[in-house]
């Protein structure tokens, strides 16, 4: 079976310029060894990157007694949704789910306006005073964040300006997640190869800044929005420190600051269903938009590099 | 002619240096006029308002204002307050007195310091060899794959998607100590263990990065899936007609055509595991017997820890020198990496 399979691929493909060629994959060697290698690592693959999901999900239907004593077992004494029903609603997960989509929507918002407003005024209108800036924004790129943490806790809690501590409240958690200096590099290099003849024609046609903004830039930066926005609203859901720091109220916190606080008091099967519920979002979001996710983490690459 | 009023008088306002530019003058003509006579020189080089405005200047800078009051007040202002707090005692209360490296004397006669030190060098090298290794050999073998590609990159990704918290604590079930823990109870099977995990000094710190390595590989396949994809694939076609085997193409025309992205990911995992926190945060809390104190925890403990707490010098001292550690380590590597890869 396996290798009828093998040979009707070699035969139809034949790529001589992969990795493994065409006469390579003939040689019965490199056939099963590499036929197995794949297979392995395909087995491997389910079992670490589905696995644990796989068995949290599995817990979150479990009565708590099964999931302590049996573990691996599947279903011994049935199934039930009561832990679920009960993380719902007695650990109120429903209500720091709610929180951590406000939180996530929030910081995607001001990501959002930050990175399109200032990559489009570096790539773009470019003012004389640009590369000072793109100077600026790249240093920000090597500063580690830990080393903004206690100083920007400190600016929250006593800010300068306004004297009003902004302890619990959201903008301290949206505004900050503004400052990515990383999502801007992303936008002005997707800016800076946009044909520039389009931008021209616009200026010769009068068209003003904000036109040429919201008509031409924003509509050709579709993929780029895209992936920016999948990273923003992700890196929201998995934020831990800093909204522990600043969230103090624990009607406020998002369902990362709350999970690890609950986990003392609460039965193991709910706190396993807890987990599987703050999860469910993330994953399900990468399922539709997995292209977004992989290309977008490719980049990731291609920029640090 | 009504929509440059109101747009002068802003920039005049917002740039107090113009205030020499006649107010308010009857027409363009007399104004451009006026301003010739008064300033020639300084008209060459930074033009009048008007010409600013028109030639798109407040239209630059509007568009840049979220970004520059956004940076400067939560990047580039808490830089620079780092900087000041490490050399002040801060307790928020009293205004802040000038210590000179009093913070950074603190944190290096700490005897927490070289342990966590010691952990964090521990962690970094582990991950190093667990986490450097697999990605690299899992994406090689996954662009090969002529079916179900998709499939791979898909389940290697997924552990990136769980929030890392809700990975950290669903991993402390896992390491449960007990004959009956997940891990345990999957070792015995085939009758090994039951193992302590969490719980010893010596296995806690290699149960932390084996589950930082799972959280992490998925990202780091991906970017090498794409630096693949970038690899000049006609050399294995004529390393092929000379006769080279598989090993010899990988060795000799994959590797290479890869080393850019591998000597990036190598010190950007470096940089990464040595600001680890989430891991020693919530799986031990720096335990057992600070095995797992590491330099981030040690940090967070100064400033916000329940026993400590409070000691913000301390805190940004020593982030500061994590930080100028990782900018020589990374400033040392380019040099020496510069050398090799020409």
């Amino acid at each position: 079976m396996a290798t009828t399979e093998a040979r009707l691929l070699t035969d139809r493909q034949a790529p001589d310029t992969a990795l493994v060629s065409s006469a390579d994959w003939r040689r019965p060697a490199v056939r099963y060894g590499l036929g197995g290698a794949h297979i392995v690592l395909l087995v491997l693959l389910f079992v670490a990157g589905l696995g644990p999901i796989l068995w949290l999900a599995k817990a979150a239907i479990t009565p708590t007694s099964d999931t302590l004593s049996t573990p691996m077992a599947l279903f011994p004494h049935g199934g039930t949704f009561d832990n679920l029903r009960h993380a719902w609603t007695d650990l109120r997960v429903g209500r720091y789910f709610w929180n951590t989509v406000v939180l996530a929507f929030g910081s995607w918002l001001c990501q959002i306006v930050v990175a399109t407003t200032g990559g489009f005024a570096l790539s773009i209108l470019k003012p004389k005073y640009a590369s000072i800036i793109t100077g600026l924004l790249l240093t920000t790129l090597f500063v580690p964040a830990i080393v903004l943490l206690v100083p920007l806790y400190i600016e929250i809690v006593h800010p300068p300006v306004v004297h009003h501590s902004f302890v619990n409240s959201y903008w301290a958690i949206w505004l900050p997640a503004g400052a990515s200096a990383f999502n801007v590099v992303l936008m002005k290099r997707f800016f800076d190869n946009l044909p520039r003849e389009i931008f021209e024609a616009a200026r010769v046609d009068g068209a003003s800044g904000f036109r040429m903004f919201f008509s031409i830039t924003l509509p050709m930066s579709r993929p780029i929005l895209g992936v920016v926005s999948i990273f923003a609203l992700l890196a929201s859901w998995k934020d831990f420190l800093w909204p522990l720091l600043v969230l103090s109220d624990t009607n406020g916190q998002p369902l990362s600051v709350r999970l690890p606080a609950i986990q003392a008091q609460t039965e193991l099967g709910v706190f396993l269903a807890a987990l599987f519920l703050a999860s469910i979002g993330p994953i399900i979001g990468f399922l539709i938009f997995q292209r977004s996710f992989l290309r977008g983490s490719g980049l990731s690459g291609a920029v640090k590099g | 002619m009504t929509r440059t009023v109101p747009e002068r008088s802003s920039v005049s306002v917002t740039d107090p240096t113009r205030s020499t530019a006649p107010p308010a003058a009857a027409s363009s003509h007399e104004d451009g006029a006026a301003v010739r006579s008064q300033t020639p020189r300084r008209r060459r080089r930074f033009g009048t308002p008007r010409t600013w405005v028109r030639g798109g200047g407040l239209t630059s800078l509007l568009f840049l204002l979220p970004m520059l009051l956004i940076f400067g007040a939560f990047s580039w202002y808490p830089i620079v307050r780092t900087v000041i707090m490490s050399l002040q005692h801060t307790n928020l209360v009293q205004p802040a007195t000038w210590v000179g490296l009093d913070n950074f004397r603190t944190v290096l006669n700490d005897p927490l310091f070289p342990i966590a030190l010691k952990n964090t060098g521990y962690f970094a090298l582990l991950a190093l060899i667990f986490g450097y290794p697999i990605p690299l050999a899992a994406a090689v073998l996954m662009s090969e794959a002529r079916r179900f590609r998709g499939i791979y990159s898909a389940l290697a990704y997924l552990p990136v998607v769980i929030p890392p918290v809700v990975a950290v604590l669903l991993w402390k079930t896992f390491y449960d100590a007990s004959p009956q823990g997940v891990f345990n109870s999957i070792l015995g099977w085939v009758h090994l263990g039951p193992y302590p995990w969490l719980q010893s000094q010596s296995w806690a710190m290699p149960s932390l990065v084996m589950e930082s390595t799972w959280a992490n590989a998925g990202g780091t396949i991906i970017i090498y899936l794409a630096a693949l994809t970038g690899v000049n694939r006609e050399l294995y076609e004529a390393a092929a007609v000379d006769g080279a085997g598989l090993w010899h193409k990988v060795w000799h025309i994959t590797m290479p055509q890869l080393r850019g992205v591998l000597l990036v990911t190598l010190i950007l995992q470096i940089i990464g595991t040595a600001q680890v926190f989430l891991e020693p945060f919530l799986f031990t809390s720096g335990g057992p017997t600070n095995s797992t104190m590491t330099i981030m925890l040690l940090i967070y403990n100064y400033a916000f820890g329940n026993s400590l707490g409070g000691d913000y010098g301390a805190a940004t001292a020593l982030s500061l020198m994590l930080a100028g550690f990782l900018a020589l380590l990374s400033l040392v590597y380019l040099r020496v990496t510069r050398s090799w890869s020409t």
